[in-house]
């Protein structure tokens, strides 16, 4: 029984994650690095671990600090959070050789999806659809299998993933060197120059399913819609995916399934889709062995604790929950509060904040660990908080969203707040239904 | 660690559930660790957190580890300012050369170095012209917004 969590991770993740454990009577340990010393997560775990200084090298993605740390503490269990080394599966072996769960998914599942070339290959498989194209072993290969799937193409690092490493190539004259160059940034930014070649999907719409699995059995918590992107990172999420026809949903989330189910998944997961806005023919992208931000929404729809549910598989429990037990109701959406100044180019905007107002009420939810007096390191990414608003239908989602944004109000560094105004003004928001091209064609505030 | 009154954001859902019906707009709660007011606003509510006790003091630990350059500028010389606190680069990347050297001429738009901050690399540009006369931080350094990055002197 995991009586000892040690939380490997810091901003609103860790606190989240403390909160579960401490509802669930385990007592918690934080792994923070310096500049999170005093953080609202630090205050509220049972424990404090100095994993290392400010610099992530040096702490939350130091394996052997992190481990140290853990060991130290006693913990039972390690919980990773997302990001950092949620999916490196050297954390997870190092973790298991020195006696302490990996609150995540097995070995096995964590090398099959995180070389995105065989978790295509592991996907097709499991028998789910993926985008037209494939590897492509050199850059003979790569000009070939271009030709076969048609322009405009997408390049891919295989070792890429979080939206990196990309390139688009619209005509055969500008592939030659195109591969080149995405070779080469594969090589700098991953230490592995293999792509891969699939098609571009103009009109695409980002849908993913949440999974749950305990070895044995799997289940699916519906979908989310995360379309509303910039440079692949994405700003908004909501669950259920909107203005889809009902048998496209339901046939996504079996093939979700079925993948949690061919990999013997152990843990939560979720399965990226692309979508033809137009067709709704669906492709599988990848699977993201860990908890994600987004999570929430999902909770919020279905009444599910999704880090909980870690927990009791992480302990070695069989899932309590069966499909039929699971039943959405309503929509809920999601923002993500980042400290970037909207109008410079979203530069980031570290600092301390002096006031840290946030909505609250009914069917309003904060994900946060920011309040007046909390800093925002230079160390790490700009997530602040997410504002989480659920209505028994969409359009009372967004109506709440919108008041709750006017209750926002963060002063000390530079927020996104304003760029979610705009959001949720924009009539394509409000209509539901938009694909990844939708921030290019935002007006500026 | 003593035990503390966890607050929860159900806490708080249940707090404004309970303040919804009353005729209350303020609800101001002080733990150990932190302080919540709970405030009404149009038709709902904002819940306010803060890490500071009544004095206004938390612990502000990245300033410590910042370089602070508080520095009387030369007379005829301008300072060349990092854009926003974060890691100070000379070069494009390690084993580069750097962007300038000491007696290079620059102008407003020339990039000098890089501030890298929230896994973000920012160019620095000169904002100026002149010649380069001194680099006031090292590579690899950690300032904060303020810092003066290098000197000019007017060609």
């Amino acid at each position: 029984m995991i009586r000892r969590l040690f939380i490997a991770n810091r901003g609103e993740i860790a606190l989240r994650v403390i909160r579960t454990a401490k509802r669930l009577g385990v007592t918690t340990i934080l792994g923070a690095s310096e500049a999170d010393r005093a953080s609202w997560p630090a205050r509220e775990a049972d424990e404090v671990a100095i994993v290392g200084p400010g610099p992530s090298s040096q702490s939350y993605l130091s394996v052997d600090a992190v481990i140290a740390a853990a060991k130290a503490a006693e913990a039972d269990a390690i919980h990773p959070g997302y990001g950092f080394l949620s999916e490196n599966a050297a954390f997870a072996r190092a973790a298991a050789e020195a006696g302490i769960i990996f609150v995540g998914p097995d070995l096995s599942s964590l090398a099959a999806m995180g070389d995105k070339l065989m978790a295509r290959k592991v996907g097709i498989e499991a028998g789910l659809p993926v985008v037209p194209g494939g590897e492509a072993a050199d850059k003979e290969a790569a000009l070939k299998r271009a030709e076969e799937t048609g322009f405009p193409v997408l390049l891919k690092a295989v070792s890429g993933g979080g939206g990196k490493g990309m390139k688009r190539v619209d005509r055969a004259e500008d592939l030659s060197h195109s591969i080149d160059m995405a070779m080469a940034e594969a090589q700098a930014s991953f230490g592995d120059p293999r792509i891969y070649v699939e098609r571009f999907i103009a009109s695409g719409r980002h849908v993913e399913v949440q999974v749950l699995g305990d070895g044995e059995n799997a289940i699916h918590l519906g979908t989310r819609d995360c379309s509303i992107q910039r440079r692949f990172q994405k700003l908004v999420e909501e669950a259920p995916a909107p203005c889809m026809p009902d048998d496209k949903r339901a046939a996504i989330e079996a093939a979700a399934v079925n993948l949690a189910r061919h990999l013997n998944y152990r843990g939560a997961g979720t399965v990226e889709f692309l979508v033809d806005a137009t067709t709704f023919d669906f492709f599988f992208l990848e699977m993201n062995a860990r908890i994600q931000v987004e999570h929430p929404v999902t909770e919020e729809i279905t009444g599910v604790d999704l880090v909980e549910q870690q927990l009791l598989v992480a302990d070695g429990l069989r899932l309590s929950l069966t499909q039929d037990m699971v039943m959405p109701s309503g929509h809920a959406i999601e923002v993500r509060i980042n400290a970037e100044d909207w109008g410079q180019d979203f530069r980031p905007s570290p600092g301390r904040a002096t006031r840290a107002d946030w909505p609250a009420g009914e069917g309003i939810r904060v994900d946060t660990h920011m309040a007046a007096g909390g800093e925002v390191p230079p160390f790490y990414d700009s997530l602040v908080g997410k504002l989480i608003v659920r209505g028994a239908t969409r359009a009372e989602a967004v109506d709440r969203l919108t008041d709750a944004l006017d209750r926002l109000t963060i002063e000390g560094f530079a927020t996104t707040t304003d760029l979610h105004r705009a959001i949720v003004r924009d009539p394509r928001f409000v209509a539901g239904g938009v694909d990844t091209r939708f921030f290019e064609g935002l007006a500026r505030g | 660690m003593t035990t503390d009154l966890p607050l929860t954001p159900e806490d708080v859902n249940e707090i404004t559930s309970i303040l919804d019906g009353s005729s209350y707009d303020r609800l101001d709660i002080r733990t150990s660790r932190l302080r919540l007011r709970v405030q009404r606003n149009g038709e709902g509510w904002t819940q306010e957190w803060s890490l500071e006790d009544e004095a206004g003091a938390a612990t502000a630990v990245v300033a410590a580890a910042a370089v602070v350059i508080v520095e009387e500028l030369p007379e005829g010389v301008t300072g060349i300012p990092a854009p926003l606190p974060g890691t100070f680069y000379r070069a494009p990347q390690p084993g580069a050369p750097p962007f300038v050297e000491i007696g290079d001429v620059v102008g407003p738009e020339t990039v000098v170095g890089i501030v890298e901050t929230m896994k973000l690399m920012n160019p620095v540009h000169a904002g100026c012209s002149g010649r380069v006369i001194a680099i006031c931080v090292e590579n690899a350094t950690m300032v904060d917004g303020a810092a003066v990055l290098m000197h000019v002197e007017p060609a």
